[in-house]
């Protein structure tokens, strides 16, 4: 049987960090092929709860990423993300989850070779974690 | 600060203040707790005439719906209401204001010191007028009575924040001794300016509740271990919370819960078979209703940060889940971040409300 691969859910906003992973691509960076995108208007629309249901249904991490704080496209939805997921960090703790497995970043339209770095540090972080069984036993 | 001392028990002394505020028509009506003489059946009642005042029982450790989420729209009526209400409710409609969802203008809060309230299970069972006596005992000692709700035992807050008008009747206050009543506004001021009692000026002597203070501090810490090692990993979150059986109580006694359109209740989680079917694929069995775990972590996410730990959503679960000392340990934590106490100053902003550009430098 091959090596067990990380599944990680990347939570993208549109204006920055999805154009960012796409730069990433087109200039044919290698990063590892561990995440799955899911491309959202704004990480201002992040619901904690979204990373709590999709570590539930069986996800190794996730990793949000929207504009840099002060570009945000929206002028301030990413201030208002960076809040909610400090509320979320500590109940994370709470109920005994690895902090590493639900990360943050900002990656603007510019920085494919950042986004290589974001991914491939998740990867390796959560590679090290080994299969999330907090929330979801693996069968 | 302004006071007046009525040479009677707390609980005359406050009845007096409401027919005082009632009969001389500086309030429209009266909201508080209220036994019925003959049934011995315990409810929140709004008062407006003055022979119904002796049903009150204003003081009494019973809660059987968080006030302030009945008074969110009846502040709004226009009409003057004297509201008694305990600590933690007040803070609750405070959050509630910020919310948009009341507004203080036209009351009259009326909160007293706190000894706890009983189970409700207690008051349905007709018990609260035989544990009484030994409760008030147990309270003007500044010790904490066994028999109440334990997010009460583990209340640090037991003195009413911002109050128009206080009451002592725990630990400083004993029987037949007067009942000290402070005045923290000018309507307070104004409205009793006339009522009949020793007026002066006097401070709430914190130092006599110290001993109630360090004893609550402890019964805090001990709850919240003892839910930290419960909730730890997933064998404990199963234990804590498989047993949910999704009625959602918990959410509708919450005074902080407002929204009538709740995200869980909506068409979101209303899951259709092609989502039960990629489920089941994977693992072979699902258990229904889908998503009880999901929805308390929601709940925390969405307003842990406001919780005051009042207990109804205890107290409602059919199955015993401690969802009140998994919020009050929770919401500790997630207020603390941005120094945040919920209730403490309807001026404060939810936290997640605003932001500030420089911080969290750690996230991203």
């Amino acid at each position: 049987m091959s090596e067990w691969q990380p599944r990680i859910l990347a939570i993208l906003c549109n204006w920055c960090s999805y154009a960012g992973a796409d730069l990433a691509g087109v200039s044919r960076m290698q990063y590892p092929p561990s995440i799955r995108v899911v491309r959202i208007p704004c990480s201002g629309r992040v619901d904690p709860l979204f990373i709590m249901k999709s570590l539930q249904s069986g996800f190794d991490g996730v990793l949000v990423s929207g504009c840099h704080p002060g570009d945000c496209h929206y002028i301030s939805g990413n201030y208002v993300a960076r809040r909610k997921f400090a509320v979320l960090k500590p109940l994370l703790e709470f109920i005994g989850l690895e902090p590493n497995r639900v990360q943050f970043s900002w990656i603007s339209a510019g920085e494919g070779d950042r986004f290589a770095k974001v991914v491939t540090k998740i990867t390796e972080d959560i590679r090290e974690l080994g299969p999330a069984t907090r929330l979801v036993k693996k069968t | 600060m302004s006071s007046i001392t009525i040479e009677k028990s707390a609980s005359k002394g406050i009845n007096d203040l409401l027919r005082h505020l009632l009969s001389t028509g500086k309030v429209d009506a009266v909201l508080a707790m209220r036994m019925m003489p003959d049934t011995g059946a315990w409810d929140l009642a709004l008062v407006t005439d003055v022979k119904n005042l002796k049903e009150l029982k204003p003081l009494a450790p019973v809660m059987t719906v968080n006030a302030s989420q009945v008074l969110s729209n009846l502040s709004l009526s226009g009409k003057k209401i004297a509201a008694v209400l305990k600590p933690c409710e007040l803070r609750a409609f405070v959050e509630r204001v910020k919310r948009e969802q009341g507004s203080l203008e036209n009351l009259f809060t009326i909160s007293h010191t706190c000894g706890g309230v009983f189970p409700l299970d207690l008051v349905a069972e007709g018990k609260v007028d035989r544990l009484l006596p030994k409760y008030e005992k147990v309270v003007s000692a500044g010790e904490i009575p066994s028999n109440i709700r334990d997010t009460c035992k583990a209340c640090e807050h037991f003195i009413p924040m911002n109050a128009d008008i206080m009451v002592s009747a725990a630990g400083e206050c004993k029987p037949g001794e007067g009942c000290m009543i402070y005045l923290n506004s000018d309507k307070a001021r104004e409205a009793l300016s006339e009522c009949t009692g020793e007026h002066g000026s006097a401070v709430l002597d914190s130092t006599s509740l110290e001993k109630l203070a360090t004893a609550r501090a402890r019964e805090r810490e001990k709850l919240f271990s003892s839910i930290e090692k419960d909730c730890s990993g997933l064998d404990g979150l199963v234990n804590i919370f498989g047993k949910c059986v999704g009625c959602h109580g918990c959410s509708r006694v919450c005074p902080i819960c407002y929204c009538t359109l709740c995200d869980f209740e909506s068409i979101n989680f209303d899951y259709n078979l092609p989502y039960f079917e990629e489920h089941l694929a994977r693992k072979g069995a699902l258990r229904l209703p889908p998503d009880t775990m999901l929805f308390h972590m929601g709940r925390l996410t969405h307003m842990s940060f406001s919780c005051v730990g009042c207990g109804m959503c205890s107290d409602v679960c059919p199955v015993g889940i401690p969802v009140a000392a998994v919020f009050s340990r929770t919401g500790e934590s997630t207020a603390s971040i941005f120094d945040y106490l919920p209730g403490r100053d309807v001026t404060e902003e939810i936290p997640v409300m605003i932001f500030k550009e420089e911080e969290f430098p750690e996230l991203g």
